[in-house]
């Protein structure tokens, strides 16, 4: 009997979740920014999973008889380098095509450390007033006081340039973000019944933060993410640009144009797709953004 | 007011000493002893190393080196630079005025640009212009600047040549720096087409360092026209008979402007850090790109120094704009 009712309860929930999906489904699909950014950003994470299978060359093998080949379509360029190489004969599509896994590798990376250790963070500083609050806030205020891509930088010199550290260093620079907006979210949910009826019911504090409380905090977290997921990438590709982040030879995209400055002059295209690359995905995922934002925004939704 | 900005003041005195703090923290934090990483790839002697021991304080405790470290601080005592052996915030000086031109340049292109383009996109929503205006400002907003300074670079430096490639003005005009400021030093000193040529060398990083906040100024500048529109006061505005552009102009906007000052105000940080790659791309002699010429010299007084400083100034224009917040929005002043 038990059962049954367990199974039903079960259903029940699970419909709910599929009515909330579609609902958020049906305002994301009018904005068609967000569709097309959508769109883009799959088709980017399927050339990086499936980055063997695409690139015709590796991004590593230097063709010694073929430096700085225009792209395909233009005079002088080859058909088996269709965005041309570079100035050591590596087939620049190829590069871009894995590099695409560092980007998506690091927006993922530093979107996950920031989000958890942000929302902890946020939840103990919204259930804790007083002392606990206040220094982590004030934490989080100098963290914040610094511009981000120059903490990133001198905490990537602190730690030695490479990707990951470059990885750990955004995250630092980004979770000051979450936490405020998780305390501020705390803060507005937890002066309302359903969590004073879940506390007088003797749901203890673990359980009240991350299962009672945490769902309904986070439309303002999954947009911030999308937004830090961006930022993420272009910050990643500063610092690869600046020579701290990944290291040549590796394909990362920012690392690329840093090698290629010194062609520009010469060799427009080891320059122009490195950064479209960096720009397009970028541009693809603020626009999911910007839908994200609209579709689960309640000030803005049309009642 | 007094005690609107008493207490804004009040505010910052922890967050100072946290920055201080990191900032201190910074070179301790460094794996590793700090002589020997100061002394890089050169050998050093027992001798030598107790004495740079001492000169630096690493031999007393972690507290009272703090102390010190803060005290030096009061007196504008950053430290000296181990490259150039001058001090940190002599240095600092020299090169700020630099940067300061750049941003200021480029948050008014951005003001200049942004604003009217978010009133007339707002104004005229859903038309042509208001679609065309918010999707290059979504793409601005999502532009990595070092690669944009690298395609203005090819285009207007490499094909057209009509802009130098790098620095702040030609090298054949020579004038005493009375300001600091290109721009005016080179109108002080009189001579031909030395004003010219500054402009020349500043417009490609302006545009390369304003396009982030152009695309921000410009879409909080729409959205919060089109809240102030709907609202009634408008409506009678309209309905009174007000001619359009005194309906827009006046009335709507001053209270349309109110978040994007503060929106302005928010991007000094976008700006200094954007000023890091602007100057590296343009070989713009401002702190900058000190900063990361420092980082990769292992300059870490220097580091140490200017990541302080940037923090300070940092705060000080965020408590400014805090205070014209208070000024322009009275709601501000007397809550809270």
């Amino acid at each position: 009997m038990s059962e049954v009712s367990t199974g039903r309860e079960l259903d029940r929930s699970l419909d709910g979740r599929m009515a909330l999906v579609r609902e958020f489904w049906a305002y994301f699909r009018e904005n068609r920014g967000a569709v097309w950014g959508l769109c883009f950003f799959v088709f980017i994470v399927m050339v990086a999973i499936f980055a063997p299978l695409i690139a015709p060359h590796s991004p590593y093998e230097q063709y010694r008889d073929a430096l700085l080949v225009p792209p395909a379509w233009t005079e002088g360029g080859q058909w088996r380098f269709l965005l041309g190489t570079d100035a050591v004969g590596r087939d620049i599509l190829s590069r871009l095509i894995y590099g695409s896994r560092y980007s998506l590798f690091i927006g993922c990376i530093v979107v996950g450390i920031s989000l958890v250790i942000g929302v902890v963070l946020g939840l103990i500083a919204g259930f804790f007033p007083g002392a606990v609050d206040t220094t982590i806030m004030r934490v989080m205020d100098v963290l914040l006081s610094f511009p981000s891509l120059l903490l990133a930088l001198v905490l990537v010199a602190l730690l030695g340039p490479s990707f990951t550290n470059a990885m750990i260093a955004i995250a630092i620079v980004q979770q000051p973000h979450y936490v405020r907006l998780t305390r501020a979210a705390v803060i507005t949910e937890r002066s309302k019944d359903y969590v004073t009826a879940a506390k007088v019911s003797g749901v203890r504090l673990p359980r009240l933060m991350f299962r009672t409380v945490l769902p309904n905090c986070l439309a303002p977290l999954i947009v911030q993410a999308a937004l830090s997921f961006s930022t993420a990438i272009l910050d990643a590709a500063a610092l690869g640009f600046l020579g701290m982040g990944a290291q040549p030879p590796t394909p990362e995209w920012g690392t690329m144009l840093a090698e290629a400055r010194e062609f520009i002059l010469r060799a427009w295209w080891v320059v122009t797709f490195p950064g479209l690359a960096i720009l397009s995905t970028v541009l693809a995922i603020n626009l999911m953004g910007d839908g994200l934002r609209d579709a689960l925004d309640p000030k803005l939704k049309r009642s | 007011m007094f005690w609107f900005l008493l207490r804004r003041i009040a505010l910052l005195v922890p967050t100072f000493l946290g920055v201080t703090i990191i900032a201190f923290g910074f070179i301790r934090l460094l794996p590793g002893d700090p002589v020997l990483l100061m002394a890089g790839e050169r050998s050093i002697s027992p001798e030598r190393y107790q004495q740079i021991m001492a000169t630096y304080g690493f031999d007393r405790p972690l507290w009272e080196q703090y102390l010190t470290f803060l005290g030096n601080l009061m007196h504008g005592d950053l430290g000296t630079s181990i490259v150039t052996r001058k001090p940190v915030l002599q240095e600092f000086l020299t090169l700020f005025p630099a940067t300061v031109e750049l941003t200021v340049c480029a948050i008014l292109f951005a003001i200049i640009v942004g604003v009217p383009a978010g009133i007339i996109a707002a104004v005229k929503r859903r038309s042509v212009f208001d679609h065309a205006a918010m999707t290059g400002a979504l793409i601005g907003y999502s532009m990595p600047i070092f690669w944009w300074g690298l395609l203005l670079i090819i285009f207007f430096s490499g094909i057209l040549r009509w802009t130098p490639v790098s620095g702040r003005i030609s090298l054949m005009y020579y004038f005493p720096h009375v300001t600091g400021f290109m721009l005016i030093d080179s109108l002080l000193s009189g001579q031909k087409g030395a004003f010219a040529s500054a402009v020349n060398h500043l417009i490609l990083p302006t545009i390369v360092l304003g396009t982030i906040p152009l695309a921000v100024i410009a879409r909080q500048t729409r959205s919060a026209m089109l809240e102030v529109l709907s609202d009634d006061y408008v409506r009678t505005a309209r309905a009174k008979g007000l001619p359009p552009w005194r309906v827009i102009g006046v009335h709507a906007l001053r209270n349309a402007l109110i978040p994007v000052i503060t929106t302005i105000g928010l991007q000094t940080g976008v700006l200094i850090a954007g000023a890091i790659l602007t100057e590296t791309i343009f070989s713009w002699p401002g702190i900058g790109k000190w900063m990361i010429d420092s980082i990769f010299r292992r300059d870490y007084p220097a580091v140490q120094g200017g990541l302080l400083l940037i923090a300070i100034i940092v705060m000080i224009v965020n408590l400014i704009v805090d205070l014209m917040y208070g000024l322009i929005n009275p709601k501000i002043r007397h809550g809270g």
